[in-house]
């Protein structure tokens, strides 16, 4: 025993992963979703008549774009570990905002930079509660959701606000080329920014980080609080740029404008694969997400199943998506 | 990988296929879209049984009932333009917005669609022709006449129950009925609170009425889940006798609270013929045996002919009063 030489020990390689990365693609969450997204397409499309066609599935991408747009920014702020519920009452402020300066002769221009101001207002008024003051982020946006669109009830009443421009109708009505629309342009887009912001950027790195520890993060040396309030800015922006998607689709502007959006758009998140309780997730999957969300209700839409139904089967989806990779675990062992 | 390709490529022909055999048929019968503010509504659900009579009676028509889930004016856009992918040939839409609805209705309009709206109308430019289950003004005396009449000397306090702040029809009814209240110098208005329709919402709503204003006479509701919800409160807070609920109901839902006497009486056009005048005008329309013009004449069957004013609207009948007499006779049609 006269002991072993440390240079002559083999050389213990530790693996960065347990599984090559193809491997690893073929069993994430987002391969699966894209099953589910397949399978529900070529459902519909044996189902109804009607589905394949250019201008219908054009069609159909209105119901989720806009909720999708904000779902991006949501994903990273839900991944961070906080979370703002008051997505559609901003909208429904940008929106009231904009329905003021459309009466005041106020440009398309000018109307969409109101938009997007007032999305942001809201989003750095979230932002510093939450991060200013350290309240939690769920109680400060379920107040900040009463108060943003209780100040549109308040501004409009049973009130609506029409006129808006003619050219302000491109965003929610315009097509980009041929059955491409314009919002659908613009949800790629933002689909790819918010993707390569989360995937490829420290930025996205920190928002992991801190949606995992929090204090660890800080301690590496992350300005928690700094990407927390830019995480809401962002989110109050994409809102913003909802709004004028929305309120250019719809032409006028009601308080009550995209009531109950806030459970779609956190729906979608997790169903994009996004950990309610943050830390993990990612843009593709949200991305996938809102295709299946889309996919459902255009085509139960075309079977002309009740709504009641549909949400039925979108809570189904909800809690089968994430039950069973939870239960393959469990019986695997 | 190569073997999935090739399953994949039979699997999309296949569909194709499917689809070549599909399309061509149920061409023949017109199809008519009966969009209503939101599924589950009595009132909505009785319209629906108006519409399959019309159907029956004409033939050659399906009728294909749908809505949302809640009465939003984004949902009803996703009905519509499933609608328009379906290629319908009529939509009679009871909306939730007049305004938000116009460009999709206008889209299905671009593409050949027949649309009217019925019962809450859309914006002029957003349908062809309305179909008013009455006239609003007549609405508007007709529920202040109720509450003023069952007061002794046409004299005491009331206030409103509506439905949403925004909801189209019931604004309008209040406002015709504020207009009729200098002819009930003796009325005094306290006030308008929303319980959007909802029975737990409008209930509450209710009762913080019952409660804040101790002098209140009568509720008027001119909605019919409202008028139930308020019809329990007044119940449950055991003022029958004391407050009388009024407004615009259905005889099913109200027939125990008649009864009972927290509601001496209150009216309602029938939705039966309301969407069965909906589904004959968009009949005729769709098949291009009328014109959608001011001064138009629309026949619509049983219920003889609709004329269109100058903005292309039309009022069907007048609404009918309920009370103990007849409540039994209504309870079971709807």
């Amino acid at each position: 025993m006269t002991g072993m030489n440390p240079t002559r020990a083999a050389v213990r390689t530790i693996p960065d992963r347990l599984e090559s990365p193809a491997r690893r693609a073929l069993k994430s969450w987002e391969t699966l979703l894209l099953a589910v997204a397949l399978a529900i397409f070529i459902a519909n499309s044996l189902a109804s008549p009607y589905f394949l066609d250019p201008w219908n599935l054009s069609d159909a991408t209105f119901n989720f774009t806009e909720k999708a747009m904000i779902a991006f920014a949501m994903a990273l702020l839900i991944i961070a570990g906080e979370i703002d519920l008051s997505v559609a009452s901003t909208i429904a402020l940008a929106s009231t905002a904009m329905g003021a300066a459309a009466q005041l002769g106020v440009g398309t221009p000018g109307l969409v930079a109101i938009g997007l101001a007032v999305g942001l207002a809201c989003g750095a008024f979230n932002g510093a509660l939450v991060t200013g003051l350290g309240l939690p982020s769920i109680v400060v946006t379920i107040g900040t959701m009463s108060l943003y669109r209780g100040i549109s009830y308040i501004v409009l009443g049973d009130q609506a606000y029409r006129g808006y421009p003619a050219d302000f109708a491109w965003f929610g009505q315009g097509y980009a080329f041929w059955v491409i629309s314009a919002e659908f342009v613009l949800f790629a887009l933002f689909a790819l920014l918010f993707g390569i912001l989360l995937h490829a950027t420290n930025f996205g790195r920190a928002v992991y980080a801190i949606g995992n520890n929090a204090t660890a993060a800080a301690f590496s040396g992350i300005r928690v609080g700094r990407v927390k309030f830019i995480l809401f800015l962002l989110t109050g922006l994409m809102s913003g740029v909802a709004a004028v998607c929305l309120t250019s689709r719809l032409g006028s502007t009601r308080p009550s404008i995209a009531m109950g959006w806030e459970l779609e758009v956190v729906t979608m998140v997790v169903l994009g694969g996004v950990s309610i309780l943050g830390g993990a997730g990612s843009i593709p999957g949200v991305v996938i997400a809102a295709f299946v969300m889309g996919l459902v209700t255009f085509g139960l839409g075309l079977l002309n199943v009740p709504g009641i139904v549909m949400s039925i089967v979108i809570g189904a989806l909800l809690i089968a998506v994430i039950a069973l990779p939870r239960l393959w675990r469990k019986w695997r062992g | 990988m190569k073997r999935r390709q090739v399953m994949a490529l039979a699997a999309g022909l296949g569909l194709a296929a499917s689809l070549m055999g599909t399309t061509a048929m149920a061409q023949d019968k017109t199809r008519i879209a009966l969009v209503v503010k939101a599924l589950g509504i009595g009132f909505f659900e009785a319209a629906a049984k108006g519409a399959e009579e019309a159907a029956a009676e004409l033939g050659d028509v399906e009728i294909i009932y749908t809505g949302p889930t809640d009465t939003t004016a984004e949902g009803q856009i996703e009905v519509i333009n499933s609608l328009i992918a379906q290629g319908v040939d009529a939509i009679a839409i009871s909306a939730n917005d007049p305004d938000a609805l116009v460009p999709a209705l206008k889209k299905a309009m671009d593409r050949g669609i027949t649309v009217i709206s019925w019962d809450s109308g859309v914006a002029p430019e957003g349908r062809q022709m309305h179909l008013n289950p009455s006239s609003n003004e007549l609405i508007g005396r007709m529920i202040i006449k109720l509450a003023a009449d069952n007061l002794p000397d046409q004299t005491g306090e009331v206030a409103v129950l509506s439905a949403s702040a925004t909801a189209t029809n019931q604004n309008i009814w209040i406002e015709e009925m504020k207009k009729a209240m200098p002819d009930y110098p003796n009325i005094k208005l306290l006030g308008v609170v929303y319980g959007d329709d909802l029975a737990d919402k409008s209930y509450r709503e209710a009762m913080g009425l019952i409660q804040s204003y101790p002098e209140l006479d009568a509720i008027i509701a001119p909605t019919s889940v409202g008028i139930v919800a308020a019809a329990q409160a007044v119940t449950d807070a055991g003022k029958i006798g004391q407050i009388n609920v009024t407004g615009l109901g259905l005889p099913s839902e109200m027939a125990g609270h008649v009864k009972s006497g927290a509601s001496k009486s209150f009216a309602i056009w029938n939705p039966i013929d309301l969407g069965y005048s909906a589904t004959m005008i968009a009949y005729h329309l769709a098949r291009g045996e009328a014109e959608a013009q001011p001064g138009a004449e629309i026949p619509i069957g049983r219920m003889g002919k609709v004329t269109l004013d100058e903005t292309n609207a039309a009022a069907m009948a007048e609404p009918f009063v309920y009370d103990a007499s007849n409540i039994d006779q209504f309870k079971d049609i709807f």
